[in-house]
């Protein structure tokens, strides 16, 4: 069986892949691409987490399944923003909206 | 399963849906003017909520129900008392506010964010925190960006989202390794399994700094604060109202039950770390709000700052340290929502946000500019108002626990605070309006506006005057945290 480890390393990889993305990219539809690696290096975090521990509690997969649904949502409003914010100023640069500053 | 107690335990979170779901299905049958009413129907809605609560549902000892998810007790109670009564505020400050005032759905996102709030404060496991959290700030990320045709509200919503959206990411990336060490989502249970030999000190710094990530975004303490400012400044006044005071009450309930409960054995090396954050955050604010000529941001810097105070009380690691912390914030959510009223209901007359459009508020409306002076000298730590005792008690929590280089840090920030608290005076009390008669041209307040702004002003009087029975409340609060 392939050690926990693996899969630890290949999350915190996602994850680091992720913020990286998150933070370089200008555009905000590849923001939200971070973001969601972000959460996926989570959910790896936490299924392999349960499948390596106590694998009769539920809790881990129940947390997946809540941070699946939590992350649909969030991605919802957030391009709901965007889209807002496109139509109002015909741009989705974030160094463009930058009329917010001091 | 569904006990009694299960059920007095989110009576609260039970009556706010029910006030959320009246407004729902009356609002498309109110026309115009009408649409004003779901404001009334929220604010008196959920000062019923918190009468309810008050007599049937107290917690008595503390019980963890539904399947682990919340824990009934005193601390959770308190917060929720305060939550809501913020929110009651804020919605009879958005009654009349353009735009979001007769759109019944800006109501309906304000109580279910104030429901995610509730749950923040007595949620006692790792899933239930995460996901009351998200509930918490998905609402307000629409609710900042809610005027569709203001260019800054619309990129206020929009910065909120993304710093949100990646702090929240990093706290959850540290939680499922809570998850992973300890081998369970319940907080109680996590401090029994997750000593400090069990894993490396390094790991848990890692793990704590993720946390701290997330959680210090919405506390809004430095560095995690550049979106404050903007958010506060481009959001709807009232909103940024609550977002500058429940959220951030909010956010506190949960750090001293993850570091007080979940954490105790790693607390103090952690301390040492909350404190730097503490003394950053006091002086960073404090400093950056001296410039401001916009009262919204200058609210927001020094919203920044008194985060810093208020994590001095976290840092004492102490039942009277956790104790100061609810009254803190108790004092500090009445105070900066009389602010950002007065703000609100300015803006709403016909005025700006600049300090410079305050000139001669005092003539035009004496009433204001009362209510100013107790709002800035409150929020500057004078007595007889609430902000001098809740800085007492939060600075005495901080020599009792010999942090006293970060209390004099604090004294230092006082002073340096009072500056820009007294300069909004100096424009309301002592500028006059050039070439205007100000005694003709009064500041007209709507009723929703007198009664939220009265009830905040005599609760910040009373609180600094008669203050015993509030500190013994916050006591009660902290008693049963450990």
């Amino acid at each position: 069986m392939i050690p926990l480890s693996w899969y630890l390393i290949l999350a915190a990889a996602l994850f680091c892949v992720g913020l990286f993305g998150m933070l370089t990219r200008r555009n905000v539809v590849a923001i939200l691409f971070g973001i969601e690696l972000m959460l996926n290096a989570v959910n790896i975090n936490l299924v392999s987490f349960w499948r390596y521990g106590e694998i009769t509690s539920m809790s881990g997969q129940v947390f997946t399944i809540i941070v699946f649904a939590v992350a649909a949502a969030e991605v919802s409003v957030g391009l709901a923003l965007v889209i807002s914010a496109y139509r109002r100023r015909n741009t989705i640069v974030a160094d463009e909206l930058d009329m917010l500053k001091w | 399963m569904f006990t009694a107690t299960a059920f007095a335990s989110i009576l609260p979170e039970i009556l706010i849906l029910t006030i959320g779901l009246i407004i729902l299905v009356c609002e498309p049958f109110w026309k115009g003017e009408q649409k004003r009413n779901a404001g009334w129907l929220t604010a008196g809605g959920l000062f019923a909520a918190m009468l309810l609560s008050l007599l049937l549902a107290r917690p008595s000892e503390p019980q963890v129900v539904l399947g682990g998810m919340l824990r009934f007790d005193w601390l959770g109670f308190f917060f929720k008392m305060l939550f809501m009564f913020a929110a009651a505020v804020t919605a009879l400050m958005m009654m009349d506010y353009e735009k979001i005032g007769k759109r019944g759905e800006s109501y309906l996102l304000l109580l279910v964010s104030l429901i995610g709030m509730n749950l923040m404060a007595s949620s006692a496991d790792l899933v239930m925190l995460y996901l009351s959290i998200e509930t918490t700030s998905i609402p307000l990320y629409v609710l900042s960006g809610f005027l569709l045709d203001d260019d800054l509200s619309v990129e206020a919503g929009f910065k909120y989202f993304i710093y949100g959206a990646m702090s929240s990411a990093m706290m959850l990336y540290g939680f499922s390794l809570v998850f992973g060490f300890a081998g369970t989502t319940d907080l109680y249970a996590v401090a029994a399994t997750l000593t400090s030999g069990a894993i490396s000190p390094w790991i848990a710094f890692g793990v704590a700094t993720l946390i701290i990530v997330g959680l210090g975004f919405k506390i809004s303490i430095v560095p995690f604060h550049f979106w404050a400012p903007d958010v506060y400044h481009g959001a709807p006044t009232p909103i940024s109202g609550f977002l500058s005071t429940a959220s951030k009450a909010a956010g506190f309930a949960v750090v001293m039950r993850l570091f007080f409960v979940a954490f105790p054995e790693f607390s103090a090396a952690w301390a040492t770390t909350l404190a730097a954050l503490a003394a950053i955050s006091m002086t960073v604010g404090n400093f950056l709000a001296l410039p401001q000529t916009n009262i919204k941001r200058l609210l927001a810097y020094s919203s920044i700052s008194h985060a810093g105070y208020t994590l001095i009380g976290v840092v004492a690691f102490s039942q009277f340290g956790a104790a100061s912390v609810i009254f803190y914030l108790a004092v500090y959510i009445l105070t900066n929502l009389l602010a950002f009223g007065i703000a609100a209901a300015f803006r709403r007359a016909g005025g700006g946000d600049e300090l410079s459009d305050y000139s001669g508020m005092s003539r035009r409306s004496p009433l204001l500019g009362l209510l100013a002076l107790t709002a800035f000298l409150s929020l500057s730590g004078m007595p007889p108002f609430g902000g001098f005792v809740a800085k007492v008690v939060i600075f005495a929590a901080g020599i009792q626990a010999d942090y006293l280089w970060l209390v004099i840090v604090g004294i230092i920030n006082s002073i340096i605070g009072l500056y820009y608290y007294l300069n909004v005076l100096k424009f309301v009390y002592l500028y006059r309006t050039p070439n205007q008669d100000e005694e003709n041209n009064p500041i007209p307040l709507t009723q929703p506006y007198k009664i939220a702004l009265v009830i905040l002003a005599v609760g910040v009087i009373l609180i600094g005057t008669v203050f015993a029975p509030f500190f013994n409340w916050s006591n009660v609060g902290a008693l049963r945290l450990f």
